[in-house]
């Protein structure tokens, strides 16, 4: 973990440490690192798992784990958002290999999972899960409450979502996180957002229904 | 031509395996004769609807979408954006309702602003077909594509069907070209007839064909008819003559929110795109020249 942050720090400079910053630190490094069945080596293969970064600001430490991970050359990071580089502050799934969406406007990640992890079934690929990383402020987008409904109503066992809360909604989650997404059919898991081994734990649902991991850590103005 | 629509699409589905088809719950009912996971229907959820065909364009289906012009195009149109073009990847957009099928309906049921908004975002391709048997072509040629394509479907339309490249129907000596766009033409030349005008017909509207364009018209005077917004294709007209001195008028939907229900006869005259209405800007067009 200390060499992802000394990669992010190659994009950001200075550096600050602050909790918001790394928010979704243990959460992306346990999905590349323990979770998801891809190969930088074939990043097209059609029967790999897609993670989208629907939560698309910040992607520092994204890259970053691209770079450990060996999709980029950390070299990369070193010349970010300049303009004959293809790392900005919004990943672009075409400039970025391993990336599977372009994102930055909120609300769209989940839907497009959705499609990707409806055409797999169609295609009768069955080992590929789909995982998208949302921020709980992004829940606040209209779209991401037409998907869940849908997803949970069709039973979508091929899709994990994961919801960063670090507690930046402007007007909360009244009920909890977790409930939006049980009322709609959803399993559900709440977990230590630091927690690598808890984290991994709930990224392996046993149903046969649509799944939502909530990873709490500290609020983004403490 | 949504029935049009609904069998051949049905045919796509049975024959192509990499074919789908979403909707947000308009037609549903027309397809509900087809069972397959490549029909997916999301329900009232147009962001959703077009966010889920860009997905299933990530695994390399190719998905066509399909539902109320205003809802498809307006409402989804960040998604259309970002969802498509963003991510890379393609899929055909097919709506009805056009700019004012269903008067009765309202403001909210009326889309002639669509060709405009998609013509914003680089490399759309847009038909307007303007006969019920033009559309399976179309529709094929649009699935077999890896283009991104809107197919703009009507219940007004002309009395046969044409080829969708712009084309001369009725040819003229000395007067103005006169472009019509998709059920646009029988009313256009009722409008001309017993004029000295030449008409040309397009149901493809992007890309518009404008090496045709420069040679048809030779006398340096089009008259556009479109049937949504007035002006949508006049910067391509102005671009495609740039090099030579020319007149130009527009016809098309006004801009202004009429506040008006009725039939689309009534909003054809309100727009002033009934035959008659097409013949006296015609007129005025003329007199223009005539007297500078």
């Amino acid at each position: 973990m200390d060499s992802l942050l000394e990669l992010r720090r190659r994009f950001t400079g200075d550096d600050k440490h602050l909790p918001s910053a790394t928010s979704t630190m243990e959460v992306l490094w346990t999905l590349y690192d323990r979770v998801l069945h891809i190969d930088p080596d074939n990043p097209d293969d059609p029967d790999r798992d897609r993670f989208f970064l629907s939560k698309g600001h910040g992607p520092a430490l994204f890259y970053s784990v691209l770079a450990a991970k060996g999709f980029i050359p950390a070299e990369w990071l070193d010349t970010a958002a300049t303009v004959d580089s293809p790392l900005g502050h919004h990943p672009d799934r075409v400039l970025v290999p391993g990336a599977e969406m372009s994102a930055g406007s909120l609300g769209h990640g989940l839907p497009l999972a959705i499609g990707t992890a409806l055409g797999l079934k169609a295609q009768g690929r069955l080992e590929p899960r789909v995982y998208v990383l949302l921020g709980d402020a992004e829940l606040d987008e209209g779209s991401n409450h037409e998907a869940i409904a849908f997803a949970g109503a069709v039973g979508l066992d091929n899709l994990t979502v994961i919801v960063i809360d670090n507690q930046s909604a402007s007007h909360g989650w009244a009920g909890g996180i977790a409930s939006r997404f049980a009322v709609n059919g959803w399993t559900t898991s709440t977990v230590n957002g630091r927690d690598l081994d808890a984290i991994e734990a709930a990224l392996t649902p046993l149903s046969r229904r649509p799944h939502a991991v909530t990873a709490i850590v500290e609020p983004k103005n403490a | 031509m949504r029935e049009a629509f609904v069998k051949t699409m049905t045919e796509i589905l049975d024959e192509d395996p990499l074919s789908a088809l979403v909707l947000a719950d308009i037609s549903a009912g027309a397809f509900g004769h087809v069972h397959s996971d490549r029909l997916i229907n999301v329900g009232i959820r147009e962001q959703l609807m077009v966010g889920v065909a860009g997905g299933l364009a990530l695994t390399g289906l190719r998905p066509v979408v399909h539902t109320y012009a205003p809802f498809l195009v307006e409402r989804a149109f960040e998604q259309v954006k970002l969802d498509f073009g963003h991510q890379g990847v393609t899929g055909v957009l097919v709506s009805v309702g056009a700019s004012y099928d269903w008067t009765e309906g309202g403001f909210t049921h009326m889309s002639p602003r669509d060709v405009t908004l998609l013509d914003s975002i680089p490399g759309w391709t847009v038909h307007v077909p303007g006969h019920r048997d033009e559309v399976p072509a179309l529709l094929r040629a649009a699935v077999a594509s890896d283009d991104q394509v809107y197919i703009r479907l009507s219940t007004q339309e002309n009395r046969e069907a044409h080829p969708a490249g712009l084309h001369l129907v009725k040819s003229g000596w000395g007067g103005p070209l006169v472009v019509a766009v998709g059920p646009m033409l029988d009313r256009v030349l009722e409008a001309t007839a017993g004029l000295d005008v030449s008409v040309a017909y397009a149901a493809t509207a992007r890309p518009l064909d404008t090496e045709a364009l420069r040679e048809l018209a030779y006398t340096n005077e089009v008259v556009l008819v479109e049937p949504y917004l007035a002006g949508t294709s006049a910067h391509l007209v102005s671009a495609a003559l740039s090099d030579r001195p020319h007149r130009l008028l527009s016809l098309g939907v006004g801009r202004e929110e009429l506040r008006r229900y009725g039939t689309p006869a009534d909003h054809d005259r309100l727009h002033g795109l009934t035959a008659e209405g097409i013949r006296a800007s015609l007129d005025a067009f003329t007199a223009q020249r005539v007297n500078s």
